[in-house]
């Protein structure tokens, strides 16, 4: 979804987007702490289309067209000479930012449905072995975002009982510090935690075989990279990057199942892939191909159009290929209580987040 | 099962041995508890024991530490995974995964152990702790006691021979310390499990204990020996063992039980004994100095308390206890005006604490949180001192004067991170004082406080009711009620359950009622002191 947002201008589609985001958010999570970060995703979205507009209004370039008012202009040296300060302020240009500044918050949007979908620590198991480590310094620090929150509570509460301001610079700088120690503390103890519990016991294994999945697994993440960059910016490789991504992720594949033998792990109720992660990931492939078809075909009204000045139209093979996006909400099993009893081994709500943060990753 | 063959120990930066040519073997299936004031090398004699000390934390040790025949010398922490299960003081800050389930998992997953074993042990802890009903949830919403067993639950599930616990029930309420600390008998008894354990509140703990070790401090020498023999010697026992004393009971009892066989010559000598006063001043029941009114404070859908009513008035030292999450600390942030309430209103002397200004409000209600670290933020004691005299306007050496009224001696130079918890707690306790603020909140104060300072504490906190202060705790500590408590007040879910003289209030509940008066019920004597008073007092007469 959030590779889908990054393809289009229009905002009538972006907000299709977020709201289809929204709603298999709401269909479908759990009552985990992490469950409730949607709220703030979308409070960021209209924070970053904000300053967006504010910075179209101050230091964009210049466009022409209905001027709605005019700020006092700054001149600047010759070398600043694609920045300005001030001028016209015209109703194109601030349109265009507000719609810029959306593209990223629908972004955003979709990255904290996934979030708000999947526990990280879920996330991590279905990683392969020899990810591990990464997934475990990510989901470490994923981890740490709502720690250091709490600490800044903390700290704010025992700046008040002592008579501290808590608010403005002076409160600021006088809560950076302890909110830091709390948090390396936090960390250091973590890591002791780990180490005690056996985290990073190891089976030797040769050094060749290291040599090669190390060479295999670099090359192919390169080219995994230069493949979605190929798929996202249509136009600046040759072949469209698909084949790039195809031999990187081989490469990748065989990198990891080389190294997965230095690890001697095993996974507890590892998640199992089944029909209805199938449909999950499908539904999100629908999407963005949609979007990519829609491009391809020249279909109108992907990209917003400024001049003239005009309400966009909705577009309906990528409205239709977006609306997909909403199988989840039905198609991924419900999220279990979380003090019922479990039956067998069924999923819970994970299959969404694995393809949300697919496609985020891909944005 | 676990040798320390002349161990000797120093951290980098220290001069002195943390511990000094310790000599000590635990046998297979023992229950040992290790005791001793805080600062006094307990933690690092414990973390030793899996190597976290010296892998984890640096210095220097020598002689050799062996588990199950390995040696911390060459094998590391996680090496011994799979013997040694170590449960630290604050569990939260040991989970590595965010539900009970995969928390239970995480170090089998560790150890590689077959998905099958792992679902059986899996289940097995949580049967075994008491946690089915809490396997999917996120370990953020669970309550400290809950807390504790999934981090035992999580080292038993690698089936370890040793497991290292460092104060497990300091958190916790006295049911739920209970809990727990059946939980480890019964490994004791049932699987034959090796437990090594730290533990200040003795009275919770010493009746399960095989053998104690005393580790003195300042690198002096271990004392080991059978529970009975340390405790005849010991500076540091719990009330049952000092009213033993004083009865001159031998073989000195240990479990309440054993005692009341052997008190019944002194209940009836205690019984012509005119009866303890009823302490603290009630005198201004009328002129409340804090009240909270119909208060409601909701997290979410959770409600924190119900529609509460209380007044404290001047010089009354009232005793907030109940279950872990009971609203307890809830009731007490909103009286210090940290939180707003959702419904109802809190009044200090006809303000309300929450509308104040940092600066106003402090001159009105002072409150040491849980970890009184987290007030301190200075670079040294006499830092946080002048800071705290320029913040507040006070007269410059005011904070200084009264630190030395609460603890004289504290090193000006030192940091408050390198100060005991008992250092700390007076620190923090003299800048919330110096402002003399006329109510005074305290949050589960002797968490981890040795006997000396909690004895320093009582004083304070008795010559602050003296002075006309009002003093409210929220506690788990039966002991600290009995000896200061004047007034009792149990929360249960969010509302008062009871209210009324500490004295009666605790010795009608089996769950709060201090050790002496276990032993002494039906008469209605807390502590050793007012049990000394009284056989003075009876000898005079007689």
């Amino acid at each position: 979804m959030a590779g889908a947002a990054s393809r289009t201008t229009n905002p009538l589609l972006l907000a299709l987007i977020a709201a289809v985001a929204a709603f298999v958010v709401s269909a479908r999570r759990t009552s985990a702490p992490w469950s409730r970060s949607l709220v703030v995703f979308f409070r960021l979205g209209v924070v970053v289309i904000l300053v967006r507009v504010v910075i179209q209004i101050v230091f964009g370039n210049r466009l022409p067209g209905h001027v709605l008012f005019t700020l006092p202009q700054v001149p600047l040296p010759s070398w600043a000479a694609g920045v300005s300060i001030g001028g016209p302020v015209t109703a194109e240009a601030i349109i265009q930012a507000a719609v810029d500044g959306l593209r990223l918050a629908v972004v955003l949007i979709c990255f904290g449905a996934a979030n708000s979908l999947a526990s990280p620590y879920r996330l991590l198991r279905c990683l392969p072995a020899v990810l591990y480590e990464a997934g475990v310094a990510v989901t470490v620090s994923l981890a740490f975002a709502p720690e250091v929150v709490m600490a800044i509570a903390g700290v704010r509460d025992a700046r008040r009982l002592r008579g501290r301001p808590t608010r403005g610079i002076a409160g600021l700088r006088g809560m950076a510090i302890p909110v830091l120690e709390s948090a390396l503390d936090r960390s250091l103890q973590l890591a002791s935690s780990m180490d005690a519990r056996g985290y990073g016991r190891r089976v030797t294994v040769t050094r060749a075989t290291r040599r090669i999945a190390g060479a295999s697994t670099t090359t192919g993440l390169l080219l995994v990279v230069a493949g979605v960059y190929g798929i996202l910016d249509s136009g600046s490789l040759p072949a469209g990057g698909v084949p790039f991504l195809a031999i990187g992720a081989l490469l990748v594949a065989l990198g990891m199942a080389a190294s997965g033998r230095r690890t001697n792990r095993t996974r507890y109720r590892p998640d199992p892939w089944a029909t209805p992660e199938w449909i999950v990931t499908a539904s999100g492939a629908v999407v963005v191909a949609s979007l990519v078809a829609a491009s391809m075909l020249g279909i109108h009204g992907l990209q917003l159009q400024v001049y003239p000045l005009a309400f966009p139209a909705l577009p309906l093979l990528p409205a239709a290929g977006i609306l997909v996006g909403l199988v989840p909400a039905v198609a991924a099993p419900a999220p279990r209580r979380p003090t019922s009893p479990r039956m067998g081994g069924t999923v819970p709500a994970l299959a969404p987040p694995a393809i949300e943060v697919g496609q985020g990753t891909v944005a | 099962m676990i040798t320390f063959s002349d161990v000797t120990f120093a951290y980098t930066d220290e001069d002195h041995p943390t511990l000094r040519r310790v000599n000590l073997s635990i046998d297979e299936g023992e229950l040992c508890l290790v005791i001793g004031q805080t600062g006094s090398g307990k933690t690092t004699l414990l973390r030793a024991i899996n190597g976290l000390v010296p892998h984890f934390t640096g210095g220097h040790l020598s002689g050799e530490v062996t588990v199950a025949g390995r040696s911390t010398r060459e094998f590391p922490p996680r090496e011994l995974a799979d013997v040694v299960g170590v449960v630290g003081q604050n569990p939260a800050a040991s989970f590595v995964t965010d539900t009970v389930e995969d928390e239970l998992a995480y170090t089998m997953e560790n150890l590689a152990i077959a998905p099958t074993v792992m679902r059986r042990r899996v289940e097995d802890a949580l049967d075994l702790l008491g946690l089915h009903e809490l396997r999917d949830r996120p370990l953020s919403t669970l309550s400290g006691g809950q807390q504790q067993r999934v981090a035992i639950g999580a080292v038993l599930t690698a089936s370890p021979r040793v497991l290292v616990l460092d104060e497990p029930t300091s958190a916790l309420d006295p049911a739920a310390a209970e809990e727990v600390l059946s939980s480890l008998t019964r490994l004791v008894h049932d699987v034959g499990m090796t437990v090594v354990l730290a533990e200040h509140r003795l009275e919770r703990v010493i009746h399960f204990a095989d053998r104690v070790v005393l580790v003195p401090g300042r690198g002096e020498h271990l004392v080991v020996g059978s529970t009975a023999e340390i405790m005849a010697t010991s500076p540091v026992v719990p009330p049952i063992v000092e009213l033993a004393r004083l009865a001159e009971w031998s073989p000195v009892p240990l479990t309440v039980r054993d005692a009341r066989r052997l008190a019944e010559p002194l209940r009836r000598r205690v019984a012509t004994a005119p009866r303890p006063a009823p302490s603290g001043r009630v005198e201004h029941r009328d002129r409340p100095v804090a009240t909270v009114e119909r208060l409601l404070v909701t997290y979410g859908d959770v409600i924190a308390l119900g529609q509460v009513d209380l007044a404290f008035s001047p010089g009354e030292v009232v005793a907030v206890m109940g279950r872990n999450g009971s609203g307890k600390s809830t009731l007490l942030t909103q009286l210090a005006g940290v939180r707003a309430p959702t419904g109802g209103r809190v009044r200090i002397l006809d303000q309300s604490p929450v509308d104040l200004p940092p600066r106003r409000l402090i001159r009105l209600v002072g409150m040491v949180p849980q970890d009184a670290g987290v007030l301190l933020y200075g670079e040294s004691v006499d830092d946080e001192c002048s800071t705290a005299d320029r913040e507040t306007g006070l007269v410059p050496g005011t904070t200084a004067a009264m630190l030395d009224a609460v603890l004289p001696g504290l090193p000006p130079d030192h940091h408050p991170r390198d100060l005991s918890e008992g250092q700390r707690l007076a620190l923090a306790l003299a800048i919330v004082l110096a402002p003399r603020p006329p109510v005074v909140l305290l949050d589960e104060p002797t968490r981890g406080l040795d006997y000396p300072s909690k004895e320093r504490l009582v004083a304070t906190l008795r010559k602050l009711s003296a002075d006309g202060v009002c003093v409210v705790l929220a506690t788990h500590d039966v002991e600290l009620v009995a000896q200061v408590a004047t007034r009792a007040v149990v929360l249960a879910e969010g509302e008062v359950v009871s209210d009324g003289v500490a004295r009666e209030v605790v010795c009608h509940s089996p769950v709060f009622a201090p050790q002496v008066a276990k032993v002494l019920s039906p008469e209605p004597w807390l502590t050793v002191d007012e049990v000394r008073t009284a056989l003075a007092t009876g000898a005079d007469r007689g």
